[in-house]
């Protein structure tokens, strides 16, 4: 039950009114009603659009990628060793050079996407979904259940996290699923805080008050009102922490203890070119690219999805760009 | 509307206190926000509520939706105390009152249709409307009844303006057929026009269903138009009681004189300025009210009594149902009201 | 305690006639995914020392929009278009923004609706209240300090001295509205815009903050334009009135005569939608339907869709605002028959 003073747009000696200026920013009613899809939303930003398509081919190549290269990634060809790229002269599976047992970086790239992925997509998956519905969970409730959760979430985030994970993988061995467990796990607590947060200021918001009054249990009023407002925020926060896990694979396999061989990931690659670094920078630098590209890639997404799943600030993304001198100032003679 | 009362009211409120712990606050950690409250509101009646910001209007409206429990008092509808009843049998009562709220933008969720809002209340009390068929039906007739186009249903709440807005807050609160209605200051953030337009359609409605409204509201003009009777809330207190008109003609406790005062007057005759009462201060905090009379600290009436002594309810000798709580109320002979005091 | 009363509605006879803001056909553009939108259309006002214009209309009638444009305080999707916002002489619309910084404060000062956002939280009242006296008149911090406490006290703070010091928060709502107030008189200014000051208050507030600024406009006789949807609160605070609907002035006059007498349909139904005079049970006369989206005004008088006496020149000339009588205006073609009907 919500405090008197939990309602922070009454101060004593005044009453609670719409907010002044959204005469302003609040636009006519029938341009909210024309919501295009949010295909449509996509295709207008040129950036957000780009980023959408280099995810998807991400996507397509850990899929269908180790299928299609077959066993390239993992043949060796010792009479081929560092072959720069850019040249097709051995073929068309060493555009992209090849590493010092004489693979094809191109293959490897490939099926390494499947591995990364295959790390940090269930990574993100678990730690949103324990955090969101715990988070959810404890910000609704508040009081004991809220504080508890809050401090097993500073215990967590007060171990870095990358040292937590490389003393865990030490001990047990450092296995595709313990790597996922342990970086779920460490991230947990950023989805638990959020979720909290939001959850907390929604419960004491007036359309929840309302679906109390008509008697609806705690369980329902999460599912139907709490989690569709927070879960924008939350999967913005994924799509980050995506590229976070990607990254904090990566340095787990150059410290040694992430992706073991013959396995093969983005990090483990370049891991395994740094000693080549002055000689054959190509075997660090593709798959460096790769992780800069797919991250920022995802960056650029979660900043538009921010915008395009918030029904109230959606239409700034149908403005035209701003022109300069947009609206030209009419002579005061032909007015009356 | 029914200008006498029923013998058995539909809610009767008595006694009601309610306190809130707030940690940490200077002095006292008790805020006081219902200090023994007594109404009654009949069937098809409509009760209006007066009172500023920090008067427990609020908590008051949120208590009677049973959203809080007041820790003394009784609350009894058609006999029964409800906050007596176990979960099951409590939420077939929570069908018997629903409330309108005052932001028409707040009190729905932008990201629901609709229909979706009008209609989530049968979610928990499915028995009412068991078939979708049903629950369809309904739905439009309920859209009909509050003056939207039933086709309109899977519109989301951005594309109606505030008045069509609030309709839907009505059609939410008529969901379940309830008996009572508490309106906290439901046309208060929309435009004049509109605001006469939702007016209407709430007469309308209690006089096609019989439903009682608690009508709370700082616009005097507006409690004048719509209500039966009057309370008038200071602090925790309900410190006038009446009919309408025996209490906006003839106020008895200082509070109300001052708040018709206060109110800005569309005087469209007249030439002649008036006088009227500024009240010194503002309203003490709830965390620490006064003792004895909790309006002494602004009263220009107020004597050495009024903070030792607690007044007692009186009634009226013009009407038995005028109760006010003074020490020095107001009097008024027929033709002439007291004169209002200069400053002292 | 003490009560003070007040005499409200007289007259004000010691008002010198002097012109301080001459708003001359002003345009305020909104730039939307929709295209370009008038949310004010010609507007033309006068306001004069000592006297209170009311500007009055629902939401969404541009009223708030022509405030911002005055004090030069436009969100960045408006532009003002054309017109002229002359006050004492000089043309604000014409001025660049440092030119115009000049005005803010000894000139022009203005009082927003919700106090609470006004103010800075992280900063003392005091140091906001000095803020005007440190940039116009280069006072070092505490002698702008001794300036506050002085304002606060004229304003009806009590214990200035100690309160001088206190956060925003630490106020009660219409305290802070006191400090906005305080805030925009600081320097004396001849024309003051106060933008809804009182509808976030309580009504026995309202009745202070109303007296407070009845109160330094005699002292001061600075000219106050006073936007407000409320009709009573016209009725009793202002002098003139200028009635906007939809963008557009649509009449003007003396407050009195223009309430006892509209001369157009849109002043008449909102008078008669206020339930002050309307027994009970009795249904109000609401004015049916909205008011048409900015996109979608329609050609000819923009009232046309709600008006009763709509004819079909209405749907194809708008109306200009023309005189109607002594001191007042109107925009409709049939105002005469209004009279009638």
């Amino acid at each position: 039950m919500s405090s008197p003073l939990a309602n922070p747009q009454l101060p004593p000696g005044g009453r609670a009114v719409t907010p002044p200026g959204t005469e302003v920013i609040a636009l006519p009613r029938s341009l909210a009603a024309s919501k295009p899809g949010l295909f449509h939303l996509l295709l207008k930003d040129r950036f957000a659009t780009a980023a959408a398509i280099v995810l998807v081919l991400v996507g397509l190549t850990a899929l269908l990628g180790p299928t299609l290269m077959g066993d390239l990634a993992t043949k060796q060809n010792l009479t081929a060793t560092n072959r720069p790229p850019f040249s097709l002269a051995e073929g068309w599976q060493f555009i992209l050079g090849s590493d010092s047992l004489g693979r094809s970086m191109l293959a490897r790239l490939v099926v390494a996407t499947q591995t990364t992925l295959s790390v940090a997509l269930p990574a993100v998956g678990i730690s949103l979904v324990i955090g969101s519905l715990w988070g959810v969970w404890a910000g609704y409730h508040r009081g004991w259940r809220e504080t508890i959760s809050m401090r097993i979430a500073d215990v967590i985030m007060s171990f870095p996290s990358l040292l937590l994970a490389v003393v865990v993988l030490y001990v047990f061995s450092p296995s595709a699923a313990n790597i996922v467990l342990i970086l779920a796990l460490t991230r947990i607590p950023i989805y638990l805080r959020t979720a909290r947060a939001e959850s907390a200021e929604l419960q004491s918001r007036t359309f929840v008050d309302a679906a109390r009054t008509f008697g609806t249990k705690p369980s329902s009023i999460i599912r139907r009102h709490v989690i569709p407002v927070v879960l924008p925020t939350l999967l913005t926060l994924a799509t980050l922490e995506f590229c976070y896990v990607m990254l904090a694979e990566s340095s787990l396999s150059f410290l040694g203890i992430g992706i073991q061989p013959p396995d093969v990931s983005w990090g483990l690659m370049v891991a395994q070119g740094r000693q080549y670094l002055q000689t054959a920078w190509w075997l660090s630098l593709f798959p460096g690219l790769a992780i800069v590209i797919t991250t920022v890639a995802a960056n650029v997404l979660a900043a538009w999805l921010r915008i395009a799943t918030d029904p109230a600030q959606r239409w700034r993304l149908t403005l035209k760009h701003k022109r300069k001198r947009f609206i030209a100032r009419v002579p005061v003679k032909e007015v009356a | 509307m029914p200008e006498t009362l029923l013998p058995e009211p539909l809610l009767e409120v008595r006694q009601l206190t309610k306190n809130f712990h707030v940690p940490g606050a200077k002095g006292n950690n008790t805020l006081c926000a219902l200090d023994k409250i007594d109404l009654h509101v009949g069937r098809g009646e409509t009760l209006g509520l007066v009172g500023e910001s920090g008067c427990g209007k609020s908590t008051l409206a949120r208590t009677l939706l049973m959203l809080e429990t007041p820790d003394s008092g009784s609350v009894r509808f058609d006999g029964v105390d409800p906050f007596g009843l176990k979960s099951r049998d409590l939420l077939a009562w929570r069908r018997r009152v629903q409330m309108v709220f005052q932001d028409p933008f707040a009190s729905l969720n932008a990201r629901m249709t609709a229909g979706e809002i009008v209609s989530e209340p049968w979610a928990t009390h499915r028995d009412l409307y068991p078939t979708k068929a049903a629950r369809q039906a309904r739905l439009s007739e309920l859209f009909t009844l509050v003056g939207l186009r039933p086709g309109d249903a899977g519109k989301s709440p951005q594309e109606f303006s505030g008045g069509q807005r609030q309709r839907i807050g009505i059609a939410r609160a008529l969901a379940l057929n309830p008996d009572v209605i508490v309106l906290d200051e439901p046309v208060s953030a929309l435009d004049l026009s509109v605001q006469a337009q939702v007016l209407n359609l709430l007469n309308e409605l209690q006089q096609r269903l019989g439903v009682a409204y608690i009508f709370i509201s700082h616009d005097l003009s507006v409690v004048r138009h719509v209500a039966d009777r009057v309370a008038v809330m200071y602090l925790g207190r309900i410190v006038e009681t009446g009919s309408t008109e025996e209490v906006f003609d003839r106020p008895r406790h200082p509070y109300t004189a001052a708040l018709m005062s206060a109110s800005p007057q569309l005087d469209v005759s007249g030439l002649a300025p008036r006088e009227r009462i500024i009240l010194q201060g503002e309203m003490p905090s709830p965390l620490d009210p006064p003792s004895g009379c909790r309006f002494r600290t602004r009263c220009w009436k107020a004597q050495d009594i009024c903070a030792t002594q607690a007044p007692e309810p009186r009634v009226s000798l013009t009407d038995p149902r005028h109760i006010s709580e003074c020490h020095f109320p107001l009097e008024h002979t027929d033709t002439e009201p007291e004169p209002l005091a200069h400053a002292s | 305690m003490s009560t003070i009363t007040q005499t409200v509605g007289a007259p004000d006879v010691r008002a010198e006639d002097q012109l301080v803001l001459d708003v001359n056909g002003l345009v305020v553009e909104l730039r939307t995914p929709k295209g370009t939108l008038r949310a004010v259309d010609r507007v033309s006002f006068q306001a004069f020392s000592g006297r209170t214009i009311a500007l009055l209309g629902e939401s969404g009638c541009g009223k708030s929009m022509t405030a911002k444009a005055i004090a030069g305080l436009l969100d960045p999707i408006a532009d003002v278009a054309a017109g002229q916002v002359r006050l004492n002489g000089t043309d604000l619309a014409a001025l660049t923004p440092k030119e115009r910084r000049k005005f803010a404060g000894p000139e022009l000062g203005i009082v927003f609706q919700d106090a609470l956002t006004a103010l800075n939280p992280v900063y003392t009242v005091g140091t906001q209240l000095g803020e005007a006296f440190r940039i116009h008149h280069r006072l070092s911090a505490k002698a702008a300090k001794v300036k506050a406490v002085e304002l606060m006290r004229r304003v009806g703070i009590p214990e200035p001295e100690s309160r001088v010091d206190s956060y925003p928060h630490q106020f009660s709502g219409g305290m802070r509205q006191r400090v906005l107030i305080a805030m925009a008189v600081a320097l004396n200014p001849r024309l003051l815009i106060a933008d809804e000051p009182t509808t976030a208050l309580d009504v026995t507030v309202q009745a202070q903050i109303m007296a407070l600024l009845r109160d330094l406009r005699t002292e001061t006789h600075m000219a106050v334009v006073l936007i407000t949807h409320d009709l009573a609160l016209v009725a009793e605070e202002a002098d003139t009135v200028a009635v906007m609907y939809a963008g557009k002035v649509v009449e003007t006059g003396p407050v009195r005569e223009v309430f006892a007498e509209p001369h157009h349909p849109y002043t008449r139904g909102l008078l008669d939608s206020v339930p002050a005079n309307i027994g009970r049970g009795e249904d109000l006369k609401s004015i049916a339907g909205s008011p048409p989206e900015l996109h979608n005004i329609p050609v000819g008088c923009v009232y046309q869709s709600r008006c009763p006496l709509v004819q079909d020149i209405c749907r194809t000339v708008s109306p200009p605002l023309e005189p109607s009588g002594a001191g007042r205006t109107v925009a409709c073609h049939f105002s005469k028959e209004l009279e009638n009907a």
